[in-house]
């Protein structure tokens, strides 16, 4: 669009200096605080600061959680979508819309709302006691943690999902039919090989919301259950020791860097994309 | 049977989406301000939400920053977008992974990062710094929005209208601008929503005194919400609904239209 390149040049510059500013000096103020101690000398103490028993066990906790939340979220997205790809279009539409109407309410209240149907004397107990049921004690839980993780998460990977698989073109699928394959041969060697760029992102963009959350678990987990997230958010909000949060920050950007890596390695979509 | 199967399947994933939401809508018609004690109906949470200065403030800063936010955000990323479009694809997607940076990295770093460039700038923590933290993330959800449109656009167009003596000014706002409009404005909604549901990034970003309604919740969260805050997400949910169902219905006459 530009007839030279100093033109094309004079339009980056706002970006690269903004991104400059707002995108690399943050990271690079973290990273001073995660490798420095409080007397400003450089120090290797706050990454080894993982490996001590609190933190360790956060650490661990929140990798289990967000494994766990990733996976249900997966297991139930994929029936759905291939559900919403077969209807109707007009029907698919809407029920897709009503799919993401929930993305417009406060996730805040809605995990609040979690925690009315799960506590003690909550909706899901009086349920289980009309029909002369157990209790079942779910608040305060990794298991709670987990519901209001999927919860709050699922539509991220659906979306993906869907995409990918609507992309799929119905007459491969008919073809691995009528040569033979049953319906989970069409499955697992067809559909899942054609929709795993969706899963993937679906993948990414629920395993690291999940893993570094501190809200879920500080409404569902009942300041009892520490995950990663609370601890860093203690260590700068209530003012502990900011070194320490900067460093386990640090470390959780190894698990976002790896996972940002495995994106790139899969996503092919914006390079489709015809150029004219 | 298959069918039947499928449809319980469905009927199920809605039950889990929309409990919560039920739950929200039937707290705001309770008498009793706390969670799970059904006293009586009423409407007189909808009545104080007009008089409640606290929820009216939050309201209007999430409205505020949502919509600046959006704007600011969706010049930038046009103007980078355009520049962009004349790159190879390679040096594209490095400068398109740079962008993505700040919602590819987990809120709370993005939060804390950029409330420690702030403190370390020396600025004071408050509506201003919000709003910046926002620009920030919502920059790369209107690049991913853009670019796609941007890239498939043809280039004979612009080049037509400056043959026939079009500056390029003129080009981009008569040919450029209109042939991209859906995708702007889907960009600058995207950025809208993104901005007005943050919670963790607003969280650390901001100063006492001031909030959004997120930060607001969240605060409220302690001492146990006011019912005027289920009162205003019953309404916002109500608005939102009527205007997906209107949007659904609209297309649907489009399609019909299209077929015969």
């Amino acid at each position: 669009m530009f007839r030279t390149a100093g033109m094309r040049n004079l339009f980056m510059t706002p970006f690269c200096l903004w991104a400059g500013i707002f995108i690399f000096v943050p990271l690079f103020c973290m990273a001073w605080y995660a490798f420095t101690d409080e007397s400003g000398f450089f120090t290797l103490e706050n990454f080894t600061l993982a490996f001590d028993r609190p933190y360790f066990k956060a650490l661990m906790l929140s990798v289990a959680l967000a494994l766990a939340s990733t996976i249900i979220c997966l297991i139930l997205a994929y029936p759905l979508c291939l559900i919403l790809t077969d209807k109707a279009r007009d029907l698919s539409t809407i029920v897709s819309l009503l799919f993401i109407l929930p993305l417009w309410m406060n996730s805040l209240l809605l995990t609040m709302a979690w925690q009315t149907i799960l506590e003690k004397n909550g909706i899901l107990n009086q349920m289980l006691r009309y029909f002369s049921l157990p209790d079942a004690n779910l608040i305060n839980t990794p298991t709670a943690i987990i519901i209001g993780m999927v919860y709050n998460f699922l539509p991220y990977m659906v979306l993906p999902l869907y995409v990918s698989l609507s992309k799929i073109d119905k007459r491969i699928i008919e073809a691995a039919r009528d040569l033979g394959a049953s319906y989970m041969q069409t499955f697992w060697k067809v559909i899942l090989p054609l929709s795993l760029p969706g899963a993937v992102s679906g993948i990414t963009m629920v395993f690291i919301p999940a893993l570094t959350t501190f809200v879920i678990s500080a409404l569902l987990g009942g300041g009892k259950l520490l995950l990663i997230g609370n601890v860093i958010e203690q260590e700068f909000v209530a003012g502990y020791n900011w070194h320490w949060g900067a460093g386990l920050s640090m470390i959780l950007m190894i698990f976002i860097v790896v996972n940002m890596a495995v994106t790139a390695f899969f996503d092919t979509s914006h390079e489709e994309v015809e150029e004219k | 049977m298959i069918n039947r199967l499928k449809m319980i399947y469905l009927a199920a994933i809605f039950l889990f989406l929309y409990a919560p939401i039920g739950i929200l809508i039937a707290q705001s018609f309770n008498e009793s301000r706390y969670r799970g004690h059904w006293t009586g109906f009423t409407f007189k949470w909808y009545e104080s939400l007009f008089e409640n200065e606290n929820i009216f403030e939050a309201l209007s800063n999430t409205v505020s920053i949502g919509f600046f936010s959006a704007l600011i955000a969706t010049i930038f990323a046009l103007i980078t977008c355009i520049a962009l479009r004349e790159f190879g694809k390679k040096r594209r997607a490095v400068f398109m992974s740079v962008a993505n940076i700040p919602i590819l990295n987990a809120d709370i770093v993005t939060g804390i990062s950029l409330m420690l460039l702030f403190i370390g700038a020396g600025l004071r923590l408050g509506y201003e710094t919000i709003l910046i933290a926002h620009i920030v993330f919502n920059i790369p959800y209107v690049m991913l929005c853009i670019m796609p449109q941007l890239v498939s656009l043809d280039k004979s167009f612009y080049e037509a209208a400056l043959d026939l003596g079009a500056s390029p000014f003129q080009a981009f706002t008569k040919v450029i601008l209109p042939e991209m409009r859906p995708s702007i404005f889907a960009g600058f909604l995207l950025a809208f929503t993104m901005s007005a549901d943050d919670f963790i990034i607003t969280y650390f970003t901001k100063g006492a005194g001031v909030d959004t309604l997120p930060t607001e919740i969240y605060s409220e969260l302690k001492l146990g919400i006011h019912p005027e805050m289920y009162a205003l997400s019953t309404l916002v949910f109500f608005f939102v609904l009527i205007f997906v169902v209107l949007f659904a219905m609209t297309r649907k006459h489009l399609a019909d239209k299209e077929v015969f």
